[in-house]
C-alpha cells in the first residue's frame, strides 16, 4: 500500500496539528496495509483450494435414475405436475408427444433475484472478511485515533485544542473501512466472473440488468447498515474516550449528525462505484487496482497539476468529498458535503449504468 | 426441442460457427460431435443465451432463451464443470440457483441425492474433484425437472462408473420424453448413448443421422472372408464388381458386396467358406472419415520423429 494518501493527509493535518498526528497517520497507514493484504490473501487462499479426489460415499449409479427425477416434485408451486410419460413405450412415438410441463404462473423475477443474491453473498468467505475488516478498523482506528489525541491533550498547544475535531477525529477510521467495502464491491461482480458463476447466474436468469439491479440492492442495503453501524458506533465510542478536559461532540453538536450518518452513505455509495467499476472490468485485480488507483493514486496526480487547476479539480475525486462529509471545517474551494455525495452517487450511477450496458452486450 | 438455423459466430476474424442448422428432437439423446475447437461450446452458449449469434437464430421449444418466463424449469444445462466459486458450498450454490426461479430448498435436497452428493452437500466446493464438480453441474441441470437438457462433455473426468451412471442418466432422461442434447469429443461413448448425432467440423454442420445409419453408411463398412480357394473367389467378386483386398493373414476384405451376396455367391462357384464375417466400422472410424478435413488442431506427425535417420532420400 501506498505510505501516504491525499486524503489521509489532509484529515490528517486538518484533524491533529503536530506530529502525534503523523504517528498516528503512519500507524493508520499501517492498518489499512495489513486489512487489505489480508483480504487478497483470503481470497487468493480460497480460490487456490487443492482438488480432493474424496470418494463420493453416497452415490446413486444403478437404478435409473432418471426415472426418479420425473417422479420428485419441484416446488410446492408446481408439484404434481408431471408423471414420466412412458416406461417402456417405443421410442417414436414418445418423440411425438414430449410430456408438457406445466409451468408456474408469471415469471421469474426481481424478488427470486434479491433472494438468490443475499445467499451468493452471505455464502462465501470474502464476505464476512471484508465486513470483518471494515467493522474492526472502522472502530478500531477511531478508538486509537481519539485515545491518542486524549493521551496527550495535556502537552497540546492551545492553538491545536482550539482546532481539534471530536467529530471527524472519531470518524477517521471510517476512511479505512472504506477500502475493505471497495473490495468486497468488487468481489460480488468479479467473483462471478472469475469463477465461471456468472453463467449459471445468466442462464437462470437471462434478464441481466435485472441481475444488475438486484447485486445492487442487496450489496448497498448490505454496505449502507454496515457502514452506518460503523459510523455510529465509531462516533459513539470516540468520543466516550475524549474524556474531559478534551473537548467531544454529541449529535446534537453542529454538524456530527450529517457528519456521522453522511459517511455511512459515503462508503456505501462508494462501495456501488467500485460495484459499477468490477462489472465494466470484470477482473478482481483489475477492478481493485483501479478502485484504489481513483482514492489513493489520483489524488496525487492532482495534486502535481499547476495550482490554478488543482483546486478546480480536487474537489470532484471521491476521496475528497468523503474528507468534507466527515469535517466540520470545510476545505477550501469544496462543494458543500450533499452536493459532494451527490457528485459521488453520479459516479457510481454512470459506473453502474456503463457496466450494465456492456453486461448486456457482451458475451458472458 | 432445439432448433438452430444459419447459426454463426465469429470472434474477431475467426469464424467458431457457420451456418449451423439442426433440429434436436425430445424423446431421443441426441450426440454433437466435433473435434475440439469445433464450436460445440460456443454452439451451446448461444442456445444458452449466454453468447450472442453474429447471424442466424436458435430457439428452445419455439422461443428464444432470453424470453423464457421460467428458464431453469424449461431448460437445464450443465455447460463447463466447476464453473462454482470455490468458498461456496455445493448446497448453496444450487440454493442460489433455485431461488431465482422459486424452486423449493427441498428440490435443492433431491438433486443432490440423485447425484450422489448428498453427503459433502455442504463442503465447500473448491475441495470437489472434477468428478464430483461434474455431478454437481448435473444437479443444476436438473434442478428445475426441466424438459430440455444440454450438457457439454458431461463425462469428463468421471471414473467408469461416473461414466455408466452419466450414460444411463441420459438415455432414461430421453425415455421420459425430453429433450437431451449432450456434446462429446468421444466417438465410442456418443456410440454407447447417442440415438442420433450431429456432427460438425470448423463451426459447420457435416451430418445429422441417427448413429446407427452413420456406422452403416461409413464405406469401412466390409465383409471378410477366408476360404482355402480364395483366389477364386476373389476373381468371382470382382467379376460381379466388388472390390477386395487380399490381406496379410490371408483373409479377404470385400467391398460393395454385403454377406449374403457374398455367401451366395461362393455357395454358387461352389467354393467352400471357413468364415464370412460382416466389419462395421466403429463410430470413431466413422467420424474421423467425416471430419478428416476439418480437424482445427492436428498433432505434429510422430513417425518422422521416431523413424530411423540413415537411408533417407
Amino acid at each position: 500500500m501506498i505510505a501516504t494518501s491525499g486524503m489521509l493527509a489532509a484529515l490528517g493535518h486538518h484533524v491533529l496539528r503536530g506530529h502525534h498526528g503523523a504517528r498516528l497517520l503512519v500507524l493508520v497507514v499501517i492498518v489499512a496495509a495489513i486489512a487489505v493484504g489480508l483480504i487478497l490473501a483470503a481470497r487468493r487462499r480460497s480460490a487456490r483450494r487443492p482438488l480432493d479426489d474424496t470418494p463420493v460415499t453416497a452415490r446413486v449409479h444403478e437404478e435409473p435414475v432418471a426415472a426418479r427425477v420425473g417422479e420428485l416434485g419441484v416446488s410446492p408451486a408446481v408439484d404434481a405436475v408431471r408423471t414420466p410419460v412412458l416406461q417402456n413405450g417405443n421410442r417414436s412415438e414418445q418423440a411425438m408427444i414430449p410430456s408438457r410441463k406445466e409451468l408456474p404462473r408469471g415469471r421469474y423475477g426481481i424478488s427470486g433475484l434479491l433472494k438468490s443474491e443475499w445467499t451468493k453473498l452471505r455464502t462465501v468467505r470474502s464476505t464476512m472478511w471484508t465486513l470483518g475488516v471494515t467493522i474492526l478498523l472502522g472502530i478500531g482506528v477511531s478508538a486509537i485515533a481519539t485515545a491518542e489525541t486524549r493521551a496527550h491533550w495535556l502537552t497540546t498547544s492551545p492553538g491545536n485544542r482550539a482546532g481539534f475535531d471530536p467529530i471527524s477525529t472519531s470518524l477517521i477510521g471510517v476512511f479505512i473501512g472504506q477500502f475493505a467495502i471497495g473490495v468486497l464491491g468488487v468481489l460480488v461482480m468479479s467473483g462471478e466472473y472469475g469463477t465461471g458463476t456468472i453463467r449459471a447466474t445468466l442462464a437462470a436468469a437471462p434478464r441481466r440488468p435485472l441481475v444488475l439491479v438486484a447485486k445492487v440492492a442487496v450489496f448497498g442495503v448490505v454496505a449502507l447498515v454496515v457502514a452506518e453501524v460503523v459510523a455510529f458506533l465509531a462516533f459513539f465510542l470516540g468520543q466516550a474516550l475524549l474524556t474531559a478536559p478534551a473537548t467531544h461532540a454529541t449529535l446534537a453538536s453542529p454538524g456530527a449528525l450529517r457528519a456521522v450518518a453522511g459517511s455511512g452513505l459515503y462508503i456505501c455509495v462508494l462501495g456501488l462505484f467500485s460495484l459499477g467499476l468490477a462489472t465494466i472490468i470484470r477482473h478482481t485485480a483489475g477492478a481493485i487496482s483501479a478502485f484504489v488507483g481513483i482514492l489513493l493514486v489520483l489524488p496525487l496526480i492532482v495534486q502535481a497539476l499547476p495550482s490554478s487547476i488543482e483546486f478546480d479539480v480536487r474537489r470532484y475525486l471521491p476521496d475528497r468529498i468523503g474528507a468534507d462529509m466527515i469535517s466540520n471545517h470545510g476545505f477550501p474551494g469544496t462543494f458543500s458535503p450533499w452536493i459532494g455525495l451527490l457528485i459521488l452517487c453520479g459516479y457510481a450511477v454512470a459506473a453502474l449504468v456503463i457496466g450494465g450496458l456492456l453486461l448486456v452486450r457482451r458475451d458472458a | 426441442m432445439i432448433a438452430a438455423r444459419g447459426l454463426t459466430k465469429h470472434y474477431g476474424s475467426k469464424i467458431a460457427v457457420a451456418q449451423l442448422s439442426f433440429d434436436v428432437r425430445p424423446g431421443v439423446v441426441t450426440g454433437f460431435l466435433g473435434p475440439n475447437g469445433s464450436g460445440k461450446s460456443t454452439t451451446m452458449r448461444m442456445i444458452m443465451g449466454l453468447d450472442a449469434p453474429n447471424a442466424g437464430d436458435v430457439t428452445v421449444n419455439g422461443k428464444h432463451y432470453h424470453d423464457l418466463p421460467w428458464p431453469l424449469h424449461e431448460v437445464g444445462a450443465l455447460l463447463e464443470a466447476k464453473a462454482i466459486h470455490p468458498g461456496r458450498s455445493a448446497r448453496a450454490h444450487l440454493r442460489m440457483l433455485a431461488e431465482t426461479n422459486h424452486l423449493s430448498l427441498r428440490r435443492v435436497d433431491e438433486v443432490l441425492e440423485i447425484v450422489g452428493l448428498a453427503s459433502v452437500a455442504r463442503q465447500r466446493a473448491g475441495k470437489f474433484s472434477l468428478g464430483m464438480g461434474q455431478r454437481l453441474g448435473m444437479a443444476a441441470a436438473l434442478l428445475g425437472d426441466p424438459e430440455v437438457l444440454l450438457f457439454d462433455e458431461p463425462v469428463n473426468g468421471l471414473d467408469p462408473d461416473g461414466i455408466r451412471w452419466v450414460r444411463n442418466l441420459l438415455k432414461g432422461l430421453a425415455r421420459e420424453g425430453r429433450t437431451v442434447f449432450v456434446s462429446s469429443h468421444l466417438m465410442s461413448e456418443m456410440a454407447l448413448t447417442a440415438d442420433e448425432v450431429v456432427i460438425i467440423g470448423k463451426g459447420r454442420l457435416i451430418a445429422q443421422i441417427p448413429t446407427d445409419e452413420l456406422i452403416a453408411q461409413s464405406s469401412q463398412r466390409f465383409v471378410r472372408v477366408r476360404s482355402p480357394e480364395i483366389q477364386k473367389l476373389k476373381t468371382a467378386l470382382e467379376d460381379k464388381g466388388a472390390t477386395t483386398v487380399l490381406e496379410e493373414d490371408g483373409s479377404l476384405s470385400v467391398r460393395g458386396a454385403d454377406e449374403i451376396a457374398v455367401g451366395e455367391l461362393a455357395a454358387s462357384i461352389p467354393v467352400v467358406l471357413h468364415e464370412l464375417a460382416p466389419q462395421s466400422a466403429s463410430l470413431e472410424e466413422a467420424f474421423m472419415e467425416l471430419t478428416e478435413d476439418s480437424i482445427e488442431y492436428h498433432g505434429a506427425p510422430t513417425t518422422g520423429l521416431f523413424a530411423p535417420t540413415g537411408g533417407g532420400a
